[in-house]
């Protein structure tokens, strides 16, 4: 019974052994592609094949992507990036034709198109990434420095781009890669004179608006008050000029009344009247006639 | 997302779980014993609580499969058993896929893209074969600019060469789940740069002044426009829903420059008030005036001689009646006029 034991034992672990090796090798004689990666396969150092290719606009599930066959520990795989990738640039200063600086962020998006080439020239991502990154400095610095201050931010920004785009893409051929889109991110004026200088000039612009915005206030009120006046003067004068005569002497009424203190308000001082009877008032004092 | 995982390599562990399940259905097809039952013969030395717990398992296994083994436990085919168990669910849990409403689920066959499943109860093939990434898409994500909501400024340069503290949100989702998986190395990450990007080129367009009040909401449409282009350009999958400017300040150090223009603005339009209650004031004591005088003229054109004695008279009154009066008859007598004591001293000042 032990004996039998002992065979089976040592028969199950055989077969065991045997099907794992198995697995191994059926495992190692298929890759699986993903839709996001290229896989470059390598005999013997020697590029042999290109598998899920980067193609424009393709559909998934019709890419190159799936099981691959390859010969089992002679075939390498070199994985390749499919998607689009990225990199920063670091900041960048930029002097502009009138000697103003401006502090520059970038980005470019790129992708592989060429796995070949690039796994040749470069061997993986980050190292075109390395070799791309102080072009795409140099060559904003450049096209950015051709032009005044101003220029950088309008709209003639894109044509810039392009040109900086452009020229990066060369560049990036030769590495088997296809620059996407490149980007300011970022365009600031540096810390400092420069940003203290701008805050100074915007302090004062908005001081210089204030008080043309106060002056304009007064001049606005003094109008209003002057065609107030002068509306009230035509009123008085269209009125009272009916009988001038007769407005003398209503006003010089009003006057009296005022001044003497008769019409319900403070007398301005108090008053003595000495009265010649010559007066108008006084002349039926006299009774005469 | 992690598909930089799923490379081939995979295929051999997965598979190799078979293995022992394989050498043990050859083993145990028949009734011999075979080496997965000594480890409780084995291990006499255990505990009485450990023991019979397995005891137990063992003994239910040999009533349930093991009839025929007799006094001896086939725990092969317990084994054979078992394992069998956790591959059908391994087989259930991995090919049954419960997609909630806001989700689709894209499958991978052997690394190649194969569908998109809708919501609901979904199947596909165990997990070597199809693989499944759940993707939320209609929950709409809010990226913020600058991150964390905005402590600290976040400085632009408008089309005035001025300055300006923005802070704005970008609320996104996906619109296409495959693209969104394959097409763009980190996403979320270019959504950030690519809002960066477009804000400042917009920003870069217009005037201070009109960035911080009346053209936001065109900003905020062109922005999105813009990002739009652009991520569709990179085949991104994303849609923009919209870009929301939450602060649009002038700096910090200049923001005291900015008050005194709204203070000023203010001022002007107190003095504008004043001028508009004074001009009414004045309007309506002119017409009150004219109106006066013209009730009291139509009553002097009817008897001009008489009502103008008549207001002499009473105004006469009024004023006489109220103040010390001299009548001095002679020419020449200059009279004594007692002055107020105050005048007095103000008169001998003068002198």
């Amino acid at each position: 019974m032990n004996m039998s034991d002992n065979f089976a034992s040592r028969n199950v672990i055989g077969l065991s052994i045997g099907a794992i090796f198995a697995v191994v090798v059926v495992s190692s004689c298929f890759a699986v592609v993903p839709e996001t990666k290229q896989a470059l396969v390598v005999r013997f150092g020697k590029p042999e094949t290109v598998y899920n290719a980067y193609k424009p606009n393709e559909d998934f599930g019709r890419t190159g992507a799936g099981i691959i066959a390859k010969i089992p520990f002679i075939d390498q795989i070199v994985w390749i990036d499919k998607r689009v990738r990225n990199f920063d640039m670091e900041r960048q200063s930029v002097l502009s034709t009138d000697q103003l600086r401006l502090e520059v962020d970038a980005y470019a998006r790129y992708r592989i198109i060429d796995p070949l080439r690039m796994s040749i020239t470069a061997g993986t991502e980050r190292r075109v990434e390395e070799a791309l990154r102080p072009i795409l400095g140099s060559s904003l610095r450049n096209e950015l420095g051709k032009r005044p201050f101003a220029a950088l931010l309008s709209p003639e920004r894109g044509a810039v781009m392009d040109n900086i785009q452009t020229r990066l893409n060369k560049v990036a051929r030769q590495y088997g890669a296809q620059i996407v889109d490149v980007r300011i991110k970022r365009a600031d004026l540096p810390d400092g004179t420069p940003l203290d200088s701008a805050f100074n000039r915007m302090r004062t612009a908005r001081e210089q608006e204030a008080r043309s915005i106060l002056a304009e206030g007064r001049k606005q009120a003094q109008i209003i008050t002057a065609e107030a006046d002068a509306n009230a003067a035509g009123t008085y004068a269209e009125s009272f000029n009916k009988d001038p005569d007769f407005y003398n002497f209503y006003r010089a009424m009003q006057s009296y009344r005022v001044t003497f203190g008769t019409d319900g308000t403070e007398a301005p001082g108090s008053s003595n009247v000495i009265l010649s009877p010559d007066n108008e008032y006084l002349r039926e004092f006299r009774g005469r006639r | 997302m992690n598909n930089s995982e799923s490379s081939g390599v995979h295929g051999g562990p997965l598979l190799n779980e078979g293995g022992p399940w394989g050498g043990g259905g050859s083993g145990g097809g028949g009734d011999e014993p075979n080496p997965w039952n000594q480890p409780p013969r084995g291990r006499p030395g255990r505990g009485p609580a450990g023991r019979s717990a397995i005891d137990e398992l063992v003994r239910r296994g040999r009533a349930r499969f093991g009839g025929r083994g007799g006094p001896e436990p086939d725990a092969g085919r317990l084994l054979l058993w078992g394992v069998g168990g956790l591959l059908l669910i391994w087989v259930l849990w991995t090919s049954s896929h419960r997609i909630d409403p806001q989700q689709r689920g894209v499958v991978t066959r052997l690394g190649s893209y194969a569908k998109t499943l809708g919501p609901g109860m979904q199947f596909t093939f165990p997990s070597p074969i199809d693989r499944v990434t759940k993707i939320d898409i209609e929950d709409i994500r809010v990226k913020d600019i600058p991150e964390g909501g905005g402590t600290g400024q976040n400085l632009m340069l408008t089309g005035d060469q001025n300055i300006i503290d923005l802070a704005y949100s970008v609320r996104w989702n996906i619109r296409d789940p495959e693209l969104f998986i394959y097409e763009l190395a980190n996403p979320e990450e270019t959504v950030g740069e690519v809002a960066e990007s477009a804000m400042r080129a917009e920003i870069a367009r217009v005037a201070l002044n009109d960035a911080m009040g009346p053209q936001r909401s065109q900003i905020e449409q062109r922005v999105q426009q813009r990002m739009q282009e652009i991520l569709d350009g990179y085949r991104a999958g994303i849609a923009v829903q919209g870009v929301a400017i939450k602060q649009a300040d002038p700096p910090a150090a200049v923001v005291e420059a900015f008050k005194s223009v709204s203070a000023a603005q203010q001022q002007a339009q107190a003095y504008l008030n004043e001028a508009r209650a004074y001009s009414q004031q004045l309007g309506a004591k002119a017409e009150g005036e004219a109106a006066a005088f013209d009730k009291v003229y139509a009553e002097y054109r009817l008897a001009p001689e008489v009502t103008r004695r008549r207001m002499y008279y009473e105004t006469m009154e009024r004023v006489l009646a109220k103040t010390d009066k001299t009548v001095v008859e002679a020419p020449n007598v200059v009279p004594y006029i007692p002055l107020a004591p105050q005048q007095a001293a103000k008169v001998q000042q003068q002198q």
